[in-house]
């Protein structure tokens, strides 16, 4: 059980057998990586110069969404991602600007400004659920929409990702509980990145490892190097054929290493050891990768500048766009609680309208997130 | 279930065994374990992989066997279920159903009893429907399978098997958000719900027989989104008030309705708003019927409020 799959090693070098992998679908993984490296470092400048309230680091663990992201299929799966996987969205080619318009809250933004930032919903280019705050809610909800998909006899499966925290929390075990009574399609991808805010893992678990707790629900367990995007792929692919051939779900942990902060709010240098992120800084997922692709010929460096190039343009660009939209107005307070609004709702609805327009101050919009 | 395909129900012993009070018998003999299928032993599993299957095409009745047990999908439920559509701004909805028996008089104690509808009334996004006939169980149930939003559907279990009434055959629904009156009347508006129905219509009845008073006793079936017209009305007409409920008075649902009765009919309320409820202790069990309000309580009030 302890045993880790792994493709690429440290350097780059393989050290397992590769799966068959299409180029372009190496060259979405790597430029997904890329983005969301330039995404995560541009939410942290607006963060510190005050223009969005939060974000969550994802540098380090990219390598988990990208590669768990190629092996499904964008069209008949559904995605229930946690906050922590920007990597999944960019693979399937979600826009920038509309991440960034969650970011700002602005009125073009899927969830009309009434999450955090990084709490992303799209239908389009994919089922990517709406993200919850509280953790692990989303695990018996993604094996309900496998249920469903088995009830209509559909070939096709979920993705539903969370980190080692999530572990502890009772979604995990009602979630996994279910798909391993039903047989549902799913695939439980459990990001390990080693700390939930300053928790270390020690502190979720006794159990030797996340795959391990796999056997008490009646399904596999698999733990691949989480910073090998191809161990990734291979794993997740492998689970969601498995998915849908009507063999039921799987555990996979990817085991990786969160190099920033929980969040924007966080300070790791308070409980993380500087000798471990030294440690991880030489197992990069991106430098892993490159080595790999221009070894094998599927890039080259100028290739891989341009990209960086492009991509820095590109999410310049969606940051500026998504900056410039105004708030969504003032009545989307009240829509979309029920389909129809009831009658109190149009009531307050009116009331606030009313009275912030007959008042012409600025409401103080000051407030710092803590956690 | 006859007609969409989509409906199917799940929880707790609702298979073969059809419920502990027999609501789903003989549905999955007719229907197959797709359709009506028992479920671990998990509230929150029950209702999250009933989120799940609604937001992908599904309409699913989830059971929970009584609604003390409900809390641990309280998150599923208050967070997840009542709020997708706000937060995804429409992209994801949930038109599912929890069904749960609640109320006393069954001598179940204090974990087989309560009536905690006030927590979910509190949530936005969440519909909360309580019948008191069967007629009214069956419409407003096929209404709340059909509505768009969660409808937490509560089934007061000290009525299921306290009267015979005739139901229609076939496909009708009796409209959400809509009161009922059960007794029609000018001098007493009295507002209650599930199992304090027949209980108020008892004390209205009394009332008449010994002092020629008509109470207009009414029904509110849709507690979210309240029926605030019919309401307000009532309590205009009569110009005075009782409101009874079994849960406790404290933070109640007829907390809600005096201070909305308060606010916006003032001017015509001509005694002080009467609260009948349970008291604000856990629920007994030996004597659980000195805790719930019985006709001869609701009758006390009601001559209080007419003799002030």
């Amino acid at each position: 059980m302890s045993e880790l799959l792994q493709i690429l090693d440290e350097t780059g070098k393989k050290v397992g057998k590769a799966p068959r992998v299409k180029r372009e679908v190496l060259l979405q993984i790597y430029r997904a990586i890329v983005q969301t490296r330039a995404f995560d470092d541009r939410c942290m400048k607006l963060q510190r110069t005050g223009r969005i309230g939060f974000s969550v680091p994802n540098l380090g663990i990219e390598a988990v969404s990208a590669g768990a992201a190629a092996a499904m299929d964008p069209i008949r799966d559904w995605f229930a991602p946690y906050y922590r996987d920007f990597a999944m969205l960019f693979y399937h080619d979600v826009s920038a600007e509309k991440m960034f318009d969650n970011m700002f809250g602005n009125c073009e933004d899927n969830a009309v400004g009434r999450q955090m930032p990084v709490h992303f919903t799209f239908t389009e280019p994919a089922k990517f659920f709406s993200i919850s705050s509280p953790l692990g809610t989303q695990i018996p909800q993604a094996v309900g929409m496998a249920m469903a998909m088995k009830n209509r006899g559909e070939d096709s499966a979920v993705i539903t990702t969370f980190g080692d925290g999530t572990t502890s929390s009772s979604g995990f075990h009602s979630g996994l509980n279910f798909a391993g009574v039903y047989k549902a399609p799913i695939v439980f991808l459990c990001q390990n990145n080693q700390f939930a805010i300053s928790c270390h893992s020690d502190m979720q678990t006794a159990s030797e490892s996340y795959a391990i707790k796999a056997r008490a629900y009646g399904m596999p367990g698999v733990r691949v190097d989480g910073n090998d995007a191809l161990a990734v792929y291979k794993a997740v692919s492998d689970a969601a054929k498995r998915a849908r051939e009507g063999k039921g779900p799987t555990l996979i942990e990817a085991y990786t290493f969160r190099m920033g902060g929980h969040s924007t709010s966080d300070d790791p240098s308070r409980y993380v050891d500087a000798g471990l992120i030294a440690k991880w800084q030489k197992r990069d997922p991106l430098l892993r990768l490159r080595n790999w692709l221009i070894g094998e010929g599927h890039l080259t460096e100028e290739r891989a500048d341009e990209i960086a190039n492009e991509v820095a343009e590109e999410i310049k660009q969606a940051a500026d766009a998504a900056q410039a939209k105004s708030r969504p107005v003032l009545g989307t307070i009240f829509t979309d609680v029920f389909e129809k609004m009831p009658s109190h709702l149009e009531a307050q609805m009116e009331g606030c309208i009313k009275h912030h327009a007959e008042r012409d101050e600025a409401v103080d919009e000051k407030g710092e997130f803590p956690l | 279930m006859k007609e969409d395909d989509s409906v199917l129900v799940m929880g707790e012993d609702v298979g073969p065994k059809g419920g502990v009070f027999l609501a789903t018998e003989k549905l999955t003999a007719e229907f197959g374990e797709e359709r009506c299928f028992d479920t671990p032993l998990s509230e929150d599993g029950i209702v999250g992989v009933g989120v799940g299957m609604a937001m992908n095409g599904m309409k699913p009745v989830c059971e929970i066997q009584f609604q003390d047990f409900i809390f641990p999908a309280f998150d599923q439920i208050v967070s997840e279920a009542a709020k997708i559509r706000y937060r995804s701004g429409g992209q994801y909805t949930v038109p599912m159903v929890i069904r749960t028996p609640y109320g006393g008089g069954i001598k179940g104690g204090l974990y087989h009893s309560q009536s905690g509808e006030a927590y979910f009334a509190h949530t936005p996004g969440l519909k909360v429907v309580i019948p008191s006939t069967p007629y009214d169980a069956k419409g407003l149930l096929i209404a709340s399978i059909n509505d768009p939003d969660p409808v937490l559907f509560m089934e007061p279990k000290a009525l299921y098997r306290a009267f015979r009434e005739d139901v229609p055959d076939g496909v009708y629904e009796v409209e959400l958000s809509k009161t009922r009156n059960v007794t029609e009347g000018g001098d007493v508006a009295v507002f209650c719900y599930g199992a304090m129905v027949p209980v108020c219509a008892d004390a209205a009845k009394r009332i008449k027989d010994s002092r020629n008073k008509d109470v207009r006793v009414v029904d509110l079936r849709t507690l979210m989104p309240l029926d605030e017209e019919s309401v307000l009305q009532a309590a205009r007409d009569c110009g005075r008030v009782v409101i009874v409920h079994e849960a406790p008075r404290f933070c109640g649902y007829g907390a809600e309705l005096s201070a909305l009765i308060a606010e916006r009919a003032i001017e015509s309320i001509e005694a002080p708003i009467k609260r009948v409820a349970g008291f604000d202790t856990p629920f007994p069990n030996t004597l659980e019927n000195y805790y719930m309000p019985d006709a001869r309580r609701v009758l006390d009030a009601i001559e209080e409020v007419l003799d002030f």
